[in-house]
């Protein structure tokens, strides 16, 4: 079975990713909210994982819907 | 509502009460099933917690009509959310255009910034509370940065035309920040149309919510970079930084939120969308009327504001001749089980413009929840009291 690659979006904090992760539920995008992973930033809160399939398509729905995000990141597993 | 059925509870303008129960259900609901700190962890239970307060957001700027549900920050009531647009927005060499109908909230930080040498204009209302927005336009000056008006008076309830207020301060590049709290919930605000920058919003009135919860609403045309906060401290973002976050709304809100009052808050906001604005102030509007009609026909009881429901919101002010009305809210209290406000309700100069500084009146403020029978037996107490008073002299 293929391994699915997943992206994460950054945001600003806590309450933009659950913004976020609300906009693109409504929009029939899967993801989820993860803890934003140490090797893209020492913040404390949480991220958006989407499936890199999605993950155009995720960045203009959020775009369109004035969703402010840092930025979109490949998922890394050590 | 469970209320219990031999008080009449008249101080709504203060807090509101009774509340829907699914604000309570909320609160319980919040303190049983999440508790854990919004935005700080990654836990299940932090994101469920940083789901209440984002759901708050949303509700309150849908109610009023919000840019951006992150540009609604919140604060712990409408005092400080007043305290932040004021102090973090006024420098000294400012000019700010304000009324004689204001709040002790909003006239004692600009006492402070007076101080400091900002300059203030009051603009003076009529005995009745009333406000001319030509008044407004004509104390404009060069320095002038800012408009801070009160929607409604909290001691004689008379609305002010915030819509032509806004539409001056935008035809002179001046922001224009208003005080919601006698009608965010009870009377319809739109930010856009009405043209407010800055709106200060409390919680625990016509929102229904709990105290401690309230928030400032901050629109586009504002300049965050003006807009100092009034704390830093810990947002749960961009914790690697020492320097507080410049973007909205962690930038003004730092610490630990009121997170089950804000529970409470959003379910008050959703129960106030459901039975419409316009609904809960048809209700509202009604019972004032019917209120101002019945202590108006009791001789001995002089009625304040313009004496018309459809320009006020539900508080209305009066006084029995010849009884103080600390003794009048006493008796009602103990011998009527109704529970008013009385003296100057921290507007001191609003009770000068319209004539009873320095004893005050006595507030019977409505709400959603009040009958016309309770109306009724108030205004029945009420012509009790002065008989009796007058039998005594």
């Amino acid at each position: 079975m293929k391994e699915v690659r997943h992206m994460v979006i950054l945001t600003h904090s806590t309450g933009h990713a659950i913004r976020a992760e609300k906009v693109l539920h409504a929009a029939g995008l899967p993801c989820k909210l993860i803890p934003v992973p140490r090797y893209l930033s020492s913040d404390c809160g949480i991220c958006v994982q989407i499936e890199e399939g999605y993950a155009a398509q995720a960045l203009a729905v959020l775009k369109e819907a004035g969703v402010a995000f840092e930025g979109v990141y490949k998922e890394e597993s050590k | 509502m469970g209320v219990r059925s031999d008080l009449i509870y008249l101080d709504n303008p203060a807090t509101s009460w009774p509340k829907p129960p699914c604000v309570t259900e909320a609160i319980v609901r919040f303190l049983n099933e999440i508790g854990a700190n919004p935005g700080r962890s990654a836990h299940r239970l932090a994101v469920a917690s940083g789901r209440v307060v984002y759901e708050a957001r949303e509700a309150v700027a849908e109610l009023f009509n919000a840019p951006d549900p992150m540009r609604v920050v919140f604060c712990h009531n409408v005092t400080e959310a007043l305290n932040l647009a004021l102090c973090g927005y006024l420098r000294p060499g400012d000019h700010v255009i304000t009324t004689s109908m204001e709040h002790n909230s909003v006239m004692r930080p600009l006492r402070e910034l007076e101080r400091q040498g900002v300059a203030i204009s009051v603009v003076a209302c009529s005995p009745q509370g009333f406000l001319e927005p030509a008044d407004v336009e004509a104390a404009i000056r060069r320095e002038t940065v800012l408009i801070v008006v009160n929607h409604a008076s909290n001691v004689v309830g008379t609305i002010l035309p915030i819509a032509r207020i806004g539409e001056i301060a935008r035809r002179y590049g001046l922001l224009l920040l208003v005080d919601a709290a006698q009608t965010g919930g009870s009377y319809p605000i739109d930010m856009e149309t009405d043209g407010i920058d800055l709106l200060a919003f409390t919680g625990h009135k016509a929102l229904y919510g709990p105290t401690g919860t309230g928030g400032l609403i901050i629109g586009k045309r504002v300049d965050l970079e003006r807009l100092r906060p009034l704390k830093r401290g810990g947002t749960g973002s961009r914790s690697e930084y020492e320097e507080q976050p410049d973007f909205l709304p962690d930038r003004y809100e730092s610490g630990t939120p009121n997170v089950v009052g804000l529970a409470g808050l959003s379910a008050g906001v959703r129960w106030v969308i459901a039975q419409g604005v316009e609904s809960i102030r048809a209700h509202e509007m009604e019972l004032t009327q019917q209120l101002i009609a019945g202590l108006q026909a009791i001789p001995g009881v002089t009625v304040y504001g313009g004496l018309d429901a459809c320009q006020q919101t539900a508080t209305v002010s009066f006084n029995i001749a010849g009884m103080y009305p600390s003794e009048a809210g006493l008796r009602l209290d103990e011998e009527y089980g109704i529970l008013c406000r009385v003296g100057l309700h921290c507007a001191p100069n609003a009770h000068k413009t319209i004539g009873t500084f320095p004893y005050g009146t006595v507030r019977f403020g409505l709400s959603i929840f009040n009958t016309a029978a309770e109306v009724e037996r108030a205004v029945e107490a009420v012509r009790a009291l002065v008989c009796s008073g007058r039998r005594e002299q």
